[in-house]
């Protein structure tokens, strides 16, 4: 499927209306509006339930709202939880003839709901083997509150709460693998990004499929990551190109790579691209360090993924 | 309509029996004592197919209420139970249920909140949640638990309000006595089927938008009426039930209150024990009286008021600690109701009592009416407020 017969697919009626108040240039949106144009192209009836987040509070300032499906926010902690009850609502009613249709709910969390304040509930509903496809757009920080440090911030990044100063450059924690938390409940689990729609399609077809789904998509954010707005895709893709966003699928155990550039691009092309990165940049001996640190830990990353996958092959 | 003969059952009991007859969609709950007894007995009638419910046995309360408000937003009869750092724990969506307008019916087997850590029976986790816009109602024996299960749960799915039916942790959900249930058609006819209307996911809305200052306290304004408004149900609700299963329940009970000159007012199990105090106190002569809350929430201040106002004295007491504050929740409010009667008013004394489970004893019951009779006869107090069965000093 070419970009060309994907953009048909998707066609230009969303379910995810215009007018919204997310930021110019940002890309949880472009993601909602795929999701929904894709459960759109496949026919199904959804319910849409979200975490507090970005995309939350952007979407559904009272009295608008951009979704055109049955929406439901409860909190920031809770989304998968909240997608359980419905879940077995509708079970409960279809048993009792109350209900003829089928629906498919989808769960958009930020990483601040899905990796942090989030995980508990989502780990429960996973164990439960609750039918939903869970969506994390992953901005790498609480974008939502003001740009602070979430578990999905990468190291060394500046945020609000891990500002670079004069004694620490930034976070000092490398981030949370929430694919692989998520692979542990035996589940089909996925990373991909925004600028790989293709990519994106086929895992939502099997997310769609094989429920409970984690898709973890890369989102970034022109406000938290200090990029200007027409530069998100370009940077999102350069995250794949150089490893450190590399795109696979844990399919109830079994790794996956899906994509492995003939040459991977170093990692200071990626950090160049955002403000969050800029304290590195200056040619001292120390950023020349954190940099190559930076770059072993990509490194060391993408080779254990492959790994993963050789070792788990059939 | 006659009920079946009477059967042994706890409070846990009455309340799981309660829940099977009401025939929820979904439970969702986590266990914590004293409540397990009510979701294990619950379990036992799914696992043997007694009742078709969807049970979600979450990994927290939190996520219990979380998907209790997921399940009802769906339009779906939602049920569950809870207690102590449990309710603490899912309050912040114990708050969004209510405001979501939301009719899930929650039993309490009230416990004492940590810390330290204590398991034992006293109100201060549900006056916790005493403003988050719940239906709260107290019980006094498991007859109650299991009566007033089915009259919550009409009037929350009335009134699109969530109610909590309060048990004492213990001393009521682990007590043996008859109960007698009604036959499951019964139940039926007078509950009948949920039915949402268009507030349910099953149509294309948005529940829980992000809402600031230029709507946000009209909706507070309409939740507000909400519950004044569910007052007239909750009279309409108990009346019907009263016909249909020859009980004769009000919005509070009154103990040889109306000839009485001094009063007692407190809710939950430890009514039974004041009861015979009372009696006794009757056979020495002395007129007094006793006033059962049911319905805290809402709160019937005018009613309250009527029954209490012809008290030379009144004692006021409370299961739970509000620290700093000039009593606890009940002192406070049913005080500020009588200050608006004319004339003379009741001279009003508060009693903070066995919290984490501290026994109330006979002996302290004499020792209020003995208080009161003191100030009755124109003693000026010696306290507001004071703790009793505690070691002081």
């Amino acid at each position: 499927m070419n970009i060309k017969q994907l953009a048909e697919k998707i066609g230009n009626n969303s379910w995810f209306a215009p007018g919204h108040r997310l930021c110019a240039g940002c890309n949880a949106g472009i993601i909602a509006k795929f999701v929904l144009n894709f459960a759109q192209f496949k026919g199904y009836k959804v319910i849409t339930v979200l975490a507090t987040g970005c995309l939350e509070v952007a979407t559904t300032i009272f009295p608008y709202t951009s979704w055109k499906t049955a929406y439901m926010h409860n909190a920031f902690e809770n989304a998968a939880a909240t997608a359980s009850g419905i879940g077995a609502a509708l079970k409960s009613l279809k048993k009792k003839g109350l209900l003829k249709e089928d629906y498919k709910i989808v769960v958009f969390g930020g990483d601040g709901g899905t990796y942090d304040i989030g995980l508990q509930s989502l780990s429960g509903a996973l164990e439960r083997k609750h039918e939903f496809v869970y969506i994390c757009y992953d901005n790498e920080a609480y974008m939502n509150t003001g740009i602070q440090r979430s578990s999905a911030t990468p190291m060394l990044a500046s945020t609000t709460t891990t500002p670079s100063g004069k004694v620490s450059k930034g976070k000092q924690q490398p981030r949370k693998d929430l694919i692989a938390i998520a692979a542990a409940h035996d589940v089909y689990a996925a990373q991909t990004s925004v600028s790989h729609l293709q990519d994106f399609w086929k895992k939502l077809e099997k997310a769609f499929n094989d429920q409970p789904a984690v898709l973890n998509v890369l989102s970034p954010c022109t406000r938290g990551w200090y990029f200007p707005p027409d530069q998100g895709i370009k940077i999102a893709k350069l995250a794949v190109e150089t490893n450190y966003w590399p795109l696979y699928e844990v399919d109830h155990g079994r790794w996956i790579l899906n994509y492995e550039p003939k040459q991977r691009k170093p990692i200071i092309e990626w950090l160049k691209t955002q403000g969050r990165f800029k304290h590195l940049l200056q040619p001292t001996q120390e950023n020349e360090k954190l940099i190559a640190q930076l770059q072993e830990m990509v490194d060391k990353r993408f080779e254990y993924i492959k790994k993963l996958a050789r070792a788990t092959s059939e | 309509m006659k009920h079946e003969k009477p059967l042994p059952a706890t409070g846990a009991l009455a309340a799981a029996t309660a829940m099977k007859q009401a025939k929820p969609d979904v439970v969702a709950a986590y266990p914590i004592t004293p409540q397990t007894p009510i979701i294990e007995a619950f379990s036992k009638f799914v696992a043997n197919g007694d009742v078709n419910t969807e049970l979600i046995l979450v990994e927290s309360e939190h996520s219990a209420m979380s998907a209790c408000v997921g399940a009802s937003a769906t339009g779906a009869r939602v049920m569950t139970a809870t207690a102590a750092n449990g309710l603490a724990l899912m309050s912040e969506i114990v708050f969004i249920a209510a405001s979501l307008r939301l009719p899930i019916v929650m039993n309490i087997a009230s416990r004492a909140l940590s810390g330290p850590i204590n398991i034992h029976c006293d109100h201060s986790d549900v006056m916790l949640v005493r403003d988050s816009g719940w239906i709260q109602v107290f019980v006094e024996n498991p007859q109650e638990v299991y009566d007033y299960n089915l009259i919550a749960l009409k009037i929350a799915e009335n009134m699109k309000i969530p109610a909590m039916v309060i048990q004492d942790g213990f001393i009521t959900s682990h007590c043996l006595e008859p109960v007698r249930f009604l036959p499951q058609q019964v139940v039926d006819n007078f509950l009948g089927v949920y039915n949402p209307g268009n507030h349910s996911l099953l149509n294309p809305i948005t529940f829980g938008p992000l809402d600031l200052y230029d709507y946000y306290f009209e909706h507070k304004r309409q939740q507000l009426q909400a519950l004044e408004d569910s007052k007239q149900v909750i009279k309409q609700v108990l009346k019907e039930y009263n016909n249909l299963a020859g009980t004769n329940y009000n919005i509070f009970e009154t103990y040889k209150l109306e000839d009485a000159e001094l009063g007692v007012v407190v809710a939950g199990s430890t009514a039974g024990t004041l009861k015979h105090v009372v009696n006794v106190l009757r056979d020495k002569g002395v007129k007094a009286g006793l006033l059962k809350l049911g319905f805290f929430r809402p709160f019937f201040q005018e009613e309250l008021k009527q029954a209490l106002k012809h008290l030379k004295a009144i004692a006021i007491l409370d299961r739970s600690a509000s620290f700093g504050a000039f009593g606890s929740a009940f002192y406070n409010e049913i005080k500020s109701a009588l200050y608006d009667l004319p004339g003379e008013k009741p001279k009003v004394l508060g009693y903070i009592y066995g919290l984490g489970g501290r026994d109330f004893l006979i002996q302290h019951g004499f020792e209020i009416f003995n208080e009161l009779q003191k100030i009755a006869t124109g003693a000026e107090p010696v306290f507001r407020v004071r703790c009793i069965g505690v070691r002081e000093g």
